[in-house]
């Protein structure tokens, strides 16, 4: 039994239910037969692999559903050896190349131009002569890679088409940016997010409430404590529809138990604004550290949890403090220092506004 | 290597048409001579006496991305051997191929060594042919300066017989000993009359239908780099071409304002679209409210616009653009507002949280306004 995510992800392109018109671009393009790299981008949740996979679907036919995974090693240039994962169906080929680390460039050279300069023989059953490589997460891949990329884009464009996924285009080099085709895929509206859900519950056996306004009231109490993501809504709602055996528009939503620590950490850290606090807060942070939240994470959430709880010049101060750490974390390698700079940085703003 | 099969293989004329069309223009219109080649007028000239005299320097290329220092030295070595010659005689090497120290001492160490071959009758008599051999290292500021200072020896002790062409987009990440052994061509940004040209022959060729200011806006966008021109003009041909065939024979439902124009004239919007830049409306809310200094509404421009995807570092570009070029601001202020914005590009370059920083950016603001 699949998730609810995985289970109702559309497959081709006139499925989707919202951005219609990013999607009749996306159809166009995949009828063409002259078919760009392309740079899809747009926060979390809002469906850039299912659009991606759509438009395979489109080009290629079902074929693309039949994948493999491989695990390819790699040879880097000081002899070590890295294993890697690769998703494949016999059209197109899907890596992150990112779990790499700083190896990512050896992979792009070594993957890319060795599909690249073979050609595809079989052309009985595809429309088109080239393979896609889907690059995820292209925006943590490193400079060198990116780099790595640039030629070989133009040079083998006859035999591979690249499609990157990624979270922003801040951290793609403008070379690569002026090489393909930026698609904006822009997360769902509420609106939008309870459409789906009403969809979903024609599909799905949902316990909702019978009259149609509660129904609606429910979905978009949903929707919105999902912060636009569509796929947090789908589990949000799968989770709920287990747990109760009805819902209402009173149903408490379900909270992350780390979400939850981190409202009490920045509730303490405002009441209270000593030396003690900032030990206990350590012992908290570390906490969240060992159970694997990304310490970028813990410090955008805990500032948004601090700026709704004080002031006005105390939130613009938090804010400033919250971006000077964002970038020591991000330079940095251990992040408790950072984490632990902020709250006590963020208590002395608080105590100087009060 | 794919391209001399592809030249030999029998195909019908009309798959060859569909290759040619499925090109991105920026290499079907890449200059195939050095009088093609547009605006840079002094590399040319110099590099036209060499292909009269016969000697060549060693030549390092710099300048911004989409100036035509890659396609320069191509022309040259077109003019100098011709296609056939060319394969024995030319290397061309870039980031995409592994370059470290050993390459350098294996592979150019090896391509450089190698006696000069003998150019054929027919060749001899259409091309001046000169007796040595050339190395691009295309994208030469990506290579590790030990790998560079192993190339000092090499390009000295084999010069009678190969030359090298070094191209990168920054002078300062070439070691000095190399700078010093090549003559330097600066290859400036275009300006606005020379790309236009270019681009106004693309479009004769290529039959697009544009409305009025189109190309001056795609080169407004791009800003010097004529190839993110090219391919700006491309993607908005391709998209538009498309649309309007499919919504012909499909039943979808096209909702996009632009493309319900029944000619599918390129229009201004979706080039900027395409080139991923944030529309002026997003940009002027942003700035009002900033203005406004009510922290609960920047709060929420601010989260919306992250959601709708737009990307941080194009907001940061194009407030820059729009505040320090604002006659209503003081000095000062200008002056507070370049230090914000280039803070937060440094970060953003770092790979930080574009949410905060963005956050960061716009209350900042709101005290200097």
């Amino acid at each position: 039994m699949s998730l609810w995510v995985d289970k109702y992800r559309p497959t081709n392109l006139s499925q989707l239910d919202y951005h219609s018109s990013v999607s009749a671009r996306l159809s166009a393009l995949s009828t063409s037969g002259d078919f760009p790299h392309l740079l899809v981008y747009g926060p979390s949740g809002a469906g850039k692999k299912t659009r991606v996979l759509s438009i395979l679907n489109e080009l290629f036919g079902s074929g693309v559903n039949k994948m493999k995974i491989d695990v390819r090693t790699f040879t880097t240039s000081t002899n070590k050896k890295l294993e890697f994962n690769i998703v494949s169906s016999s059209y197109h080929l899907e890596i992150t190349p990112s779990d790499l680390g700083n190896n990512d460039r050896v992979v792009i050279q070594d993957l890319l131009k060795e599909i690249a300069s073979t050609e595809q023989v079989d052309f009985s059953t595809g429309k088109h002569r080239f393979k896609v490589i889907i690059i995820n997460e292209a925006d943590s891949l490193s400079k060198d890679a990116q780099a790595a990329l640039r030629r070989t884009m133009e040079k083998y464009s006859r035999n591979i088409r690249l499609i990157l996924i990624s979270n922003t285009t801040s951290n793609i080099i403008p070379p690569i940016k002026s090489r393909t085709l930026l698609i904006r895929i822009p997360a769902p509206s509420v609106n939008d997010i309870v459409q789906v859900l009403n969809k979903l519950s024609s599909k799905q056996e949902i316990p909702l409430p019978e009259s149609e306004t509660e129904r609606v009231e429910t979905l978009r109490k949903i929707a919105e404590s999902s912060e636009r993501n569509l796929r947090r809504a789908l589990l949000l709602i799968e989770a709920l529809s287990m747990q109760n055996e009805k819902l209402t528009p009173t149903t408490p939503m379900i909270q992350l138990d780390w979400e939850s620590v981190i409202k009490k950490l920045a509730f303490n850290i405002n009441r209270e604004r000593n030396v003690s606090r900032i030990s206990q807060s350590r012992s908290t942070l570390y906490e969240l550290l060992s159970h694997c939240i990304p310490a970028r994470i813990i410090l955008k959430k805990l500032t948004f949890e601090l700026i709704q709880l004080v002031n006005f010049k105390a939130k613009s101060q938090i804010i400033e403090i919250a971006a000077i750490f964002d970038e020591r974390l991000s330079l940095g390698s251990k992040a408790i220092y950072h984490l632990e700079g902020f709250v006590a940085k963020s208590m002395v703003a608080i105590e100087d506004s009060v | 290597m794919s391209s001399a099969i592809f030249g030999n293989r029998k195909e019908s004329s009309k798959s060859t048409e569909v290759q040619e069309r499925l090109l991105p223009w920026v290499e079907k219109y890449r200059p195939k001579n050095l009088d093609e080649i547009s605006a840079q007028d002094h590399a040319v000239t110099v590099l036209k006496k060499t292909l009269q005299s016969a000697n060549l320097p060693h030549m390092l290329f710099y300048g911004p991305p989409g100036t035509g220092k890659t396609s320069t030295i191509l022309a040259l070595t077109k003019e100098l051997y011709g296609p056939e010659l060319s394969k024995s005689r030319v290397l061309e090497l870039n980031a995409s191929d592994e370059r470290g120290i050993s390459i350098v001492r294996e592979k150019i160490k090896n391509f450089a060594r190698l006696s000069v071959s003998n150019p054929t009758k027919s060749d001899l008599e259409k091309y001046p042919c000169p007796p040595y051999k050339i190395i691009i290292l295309d994208e030469a500021d990506s290579m590790t300066s030990d790998a560079q200072s192993a190339l000092r020896r090499t390009m000295e002790t084999y010069s009678s017989v190969t030359r090298f062409c070094l191209i990168c987009n920054y002078i300062t990440r070439i070691i000095d000993p190399l700078a010093s052994r090549c003559s330097k061509f600066r290859f400036r940004p275009l300006d606005n009359q020379d790309a236009l040209v270019r681009l106004q022959y693309i479009e004769r060729e290529e039959n697009i239908k544009l409305q009025e200011n189109v190309l001056e806006e795609v080169l407004k966008i791009a800003g010097g780099d004529l190839r993110k021109a090219i391919t700006y003009l491309q993607s908005a041909t391709r998209l538009h071409s498309t649309l309007s065939s499919s919504s012909l024979s499909n039943d979808f439902v096209v909702q996009d304002p632009d493309s319900s124009n029944p000619n599918s004239e390129i229009t201004v919007q979706s080039i900027r679209e395409i080139s991923g830049s944030v529309p002026d409306d997003i940009l002027q809310n942003l700035i009002n409210v900033a203005e406004s200094k009510i922290f609960d509404d920047i709060f929420k421009v601010v989260n919306d616009s992250v959601s709708e995807g737009w990307s941080a570092i194009e907001i940061v570009n194009q407030l820059h653009d729009e505040l320090i070029f604002d006659d209503k601001l003081s000095s000062d202020q200008k002056n507070s507002i370049s230090k914000i914005l280039f803070e937060t590009d440094a970060r953003l370059t770092n790979g930080t949280d574009e949410h905060l920083q963005l956050l960061n950016l716009i209350t900042q603001l709101s005290y200097i306004l």
